[in-house]
């Protein structure tokens, strides 16, 4: 990241130091090391081989033909062929948020863009940086409806962070450096450049010599704490006698020194914490201050801390409306402080009483100086008082479930998954859908960057992509991809891919033959008529796997789970598990939509004894 | 916040780079979160730097209001977004072209209001007038009401365009 202070003044004097043509005559500079003329689709190359880009995942076409004619000649950068440009950049999602670098996705003109708005909607609900070189017609036939063209920055616009089409060649190495600086820095994002294929071809100077930090200084979001609103922090921090820290995937985002200062916080401040959907691995899932994820899903103690508490501290999360419930039940009692690196995340949905903007963690190593210099000690009477409080809302042991007779329990499938990952190097994705929050709520993440989903588009399909991506980043690791069956089934395409590549991916399918989270929100607000919910016809999937080489195994009954569990890890290459498990399952505890934190279904029992309002049935 | 949130109207005035795309992105962040646009005026104001200036007049609550400034002011190509309704420091003015078709009375009639509001004659015939009217809104609005008292009108308007009192500079490039 370029240091801060860069100014306009210093971007102009960098674009006026760009040798246009044939260097001056008074230029003493040896111009035949720092330039070297080349095709713009070479230029591009070099230019994200200078971004530290090793792995790119696309999909050929005709107007991307002169990247792909360079990348043949190319030996430092590995392409991965997907099946599905969709697929494409969930794969760079997956390699990025298990890496922390930034994902790179290149497809072609018209469909292969369009095809690719799905995964960009999902990088920029969940702020994953990646970047995207879609191919586009020669300039000069833009607007006249040519083949395979689509108004790609206009589809686009929406839903990246910033898009780009370059029409004039010399501006591409700039272009593809300030895209790579808007992606991964602030809040992360997708970023999208727009390469004409008359472009790709023209000659270009490649620029060694060129100002990176002036190419980045148009954008400089702020990622230092304010020091007056830590040390309000602090105030409000120490007169908190029932608190609760509520971490999201900013902390993920901000790298794993967030989720290593996080811990720190907790244990100096002994407070109780509960993370998101997205949060989850900032803090280990076996520290006795962990409550659990919170949420629609979340857990008892959780949801009533947070509608307990009297003081909030939000770090990195944005108060999504999987979070809060109803709005004006949202923890109507507490002094909120809201941490986040993107300003428009504050006061969105819920009004807070102080705004910290700067990245994660350093914001965390500034309050905990903070602390440290005023002493901060937690108020331990009252802090007792809470905690004795939580451990009565733990006791009622809310994600209890009971394995008995041969059906295979949903949340015992991945409980014993867990338990049997322990000692592996393990990455989970997952779909989207029931088996998504189960397993959010029994699989327990110590690492940061080892829990990839869709958690803010919640896109089925993503799990499969998601998880060759992360393999990519990992050779050697435990890849395993929690699915449902209807999900898998949206981009199961990619098993192709896995094939081609050995990427070693273990399919893990909760296979209840229902879309289960449709049939259960029509079990529950629309009187059990289960509308087109059924996943009818579905292929054998140990059969899927034979046809693509790879091992198939099915687990009928709960005595079958520990083998096929064992030998899908002890085989080498990909896997497909068909786990079936009980098909009328649902997924407890819940908040009901328009019900708030303290309005939770526990289980089966409660869910008749409290009708959804008519305003809840209207929200997703 | 109360059962009935107040509806305050704003000025956003904003600098951006004008760049291809740059006024579309302003425009569907309004549609796209279900903010309100009354007008919009856009021109470039500084060729030497290719900046353009966007003025946005917008209604919604305080906490809509507060939004809008932080989703503009993440735009890539956007240098700075300054609210001009705060402090009530803002001259705003809005430029309308109004032609009026009548005869007899009521062309005099109209002739006379155009006179009293300081419109000027721009095209003239046996019978109808183009003014020009300049001033805030709501004195627009005012001189639209009554010519369309007096005959069948048409209306141009550039929207409204505001700048900040007093001796500071408020938008200025990153």
């Amino acid at each position: 990241m370029a240091t801060d202070g860069q100014t306009g003044s210093l971007r102009s004097a960098g674009d006026m130091k760009m040798p246009k043509s044939a260097p001056a005559a008074g230029d003493k500079r040896d111009d035949a090391d720092s330039t070297a003329m080349m095709a713009g689709a070479e230029l591009l190359l070099k230019t994200l081989e200078d971004e530290g880009v090793e792995v790119v995942f696309g999909y050929p076409g005709g107007a991307v033909l002169p990247i792909y004619d360079a990348l043949f000649k190319n030996n430092k950068i590995r392409h991965i062929l997907v099946r599905h440009e969709q697929a494409a950049v969930h794969a760079a999602e997956g390699y990025a948020r298990s890496t922390g670098k930034t994902g790179v996705v290149l497809v072609t003109s018209g469909p292969g863009a369009t095809n690719a708005v799905t995964g960009l909607t999902d990088a920029l609900m969940d702020s994953v940086p990646v970047v995207c070189l879609t191919g586009q017609v020669p300039t000069h036939l833009i607007g006249n409806d040519a083949f395979q063209e689509a108004d790609t920055t206009g589809i686009t616009r929406a839903c990246t962070k910033h898009n780009y089409l370059v029409k004039d060649v010399e501006t591409l190495q700039t272009t593809v450096i300030e895209a790579f600086h808007v992606a991964a820095s602030g809040r992360p994002g997708p970023v999208l450049i727009d390469l004409p294929k008359d472009v790709l071809m023209a000659n270009v100077a490649y620029r060694m010599e060129l100002d990176k930090a002036a190419a980045q200084a148009r954008y400089m979001p702020q990622t230092d704490p304010d020091p007056a609103a830590i040390s309000a922090a602090v105030d409000i921090m120490m007169r908190a006698e029932r608190p609760v820290i509520y971490g999201g995937g900013g902390l993920i985002n901000s790298g794993p020194r967030a989720s290593e200062l996080l811990t720190e916080l907790v244990h100096v401040t002994g407070w109780p914490t509960t993370l998101t959907l997205m949060g989850l691995g900032a803090l280990s899932a076996d520290d006795s201050h962990f409550l659990g994820m919170l949420g629609m899903h979340g857990t008892y103690e959780a949801n009533l801390a947070m509608h307990g508490c009297d003081t909030m501290l939000n770090l990195g999360a944005r108060f999504d409306d999987r979070v809060t419930g109803l709005l004006t039940g949202f923890s109507p009692n507490s002094t909120k402080i809201h941490c986040d690196i993107d300003p428009s995340s504050v006061n969105k949905n819920v009004q807070v009483d102080l705004a910290v903007i700067g990245d994660a963690t350093r914001i965390l190593e500034a309050l905990l100086a903070e602390m440290k210099s005023r002493k901060f000690k937690p108020h331990k009477p009252s802090l007792d008082k809470w905690w004795a409080q939580i451990e009565g809302w733990r006791k009622r042991d809310c994600l209890k479930f009971n394995q008995t007779g041969k059906i295979i329990k949903p949340q015992y499938a991945i409980k014993r998954l867990c338990e049997m990952t322990a000692n592996h190097d393990v990455y989970i994705t997952t779909e989207v859908g029931q088996h998504q929050m189960w397993a959010a709520q029994y699989f327990d993440f110590h690492l940061p960057n080892r829990w990839m989903t869709s958690g803010g588009l919640g896109t089925m399909g993503y799990g499969l992509p998601a998880a060759l991506g992360v393999q990519v980043g990992h050779t050697g690791s435990t890849v395993i991809d929690i699915a449902g069956e209807a999900s898998f089934m949206m981009n199961m395409q990619e098993l192709s891919t896995l094939a081609q590549y050995n990427l070693p991916v273990k399919m893990f399918i909760i296979n209840n033959e229902w879309m289960g989270m449709v049939r259960q929100w029509q079990e529950l607000i629309h009187g059990g008529r289960y509308s087109e919910s059924y996943s009818a016809s579905l292929p054998d999937f140990v059969k899927l796997a034979d046809t693509f080489n790879m091992k198939g195994l099915v687990a009928q009954q709960a005595d079958d789970l520990d083998r096929v569990i064992t030998e899908m890890l002890e085989t080498p290459g990909p896997v497909i598990a068909d786990i079936r498990v009980a098909k009328e399952e649902n997924c407890f505890p819940m908040i009901p939509s328009g019900a708030a934190h303290n309005d939770m279904l526990l289980g089966p029992e409660d869910q008749a004894e409290k009708p959804v309002s008519e305003e809840g049935m209207v929200l997703v | 916040m109360s059962d009935t949130p107040i509806i305050e109207r704003h000025i956003i005035s904003v600098l951006v780079d004008n760049e291809p795309g740059v006024l579309a992105r302003v425009i569907g962040l309004f549609s796209g979160r279900g903010y309100n646009i009354e007008s919009l005026t856009v021109a470039e104001t500084d060729d030497r730097k290719g900046l353009s200036r966007i003025s946005v007049v917008t209604s919604g609550t305080p906490m809509v209001i507060e939004q809008i400034k932080a989703q503009l002011a993440r735009l890539v190509p956007i240098h700075s977004v300054r609210d001009l309704t705060e402090n009530d420091v803002a001259i705003e003015r809005e430029l309308a072209l109004v032609k009026i078709i009548n005869r007899g009375d009521d062309r005099i009639e109209s002739l006379r209001i155009a006179d009293t509001f300081r419109a000027r004659t721009l095209d003239s015939t046996l019978d109808s007038f183009v003014f020009e009217v300049t001033g805030n809104s709501s004195k627009v609005d005012a001189f639209v009401d009554l010519m369309r008292s007096l005959g069948d009108v048409e209306v141009a308007r550039t929207g409204v365009s505001a700048i900040s009192r007093g001796n500071r500079i408020d938008l200025e490039a990153k």
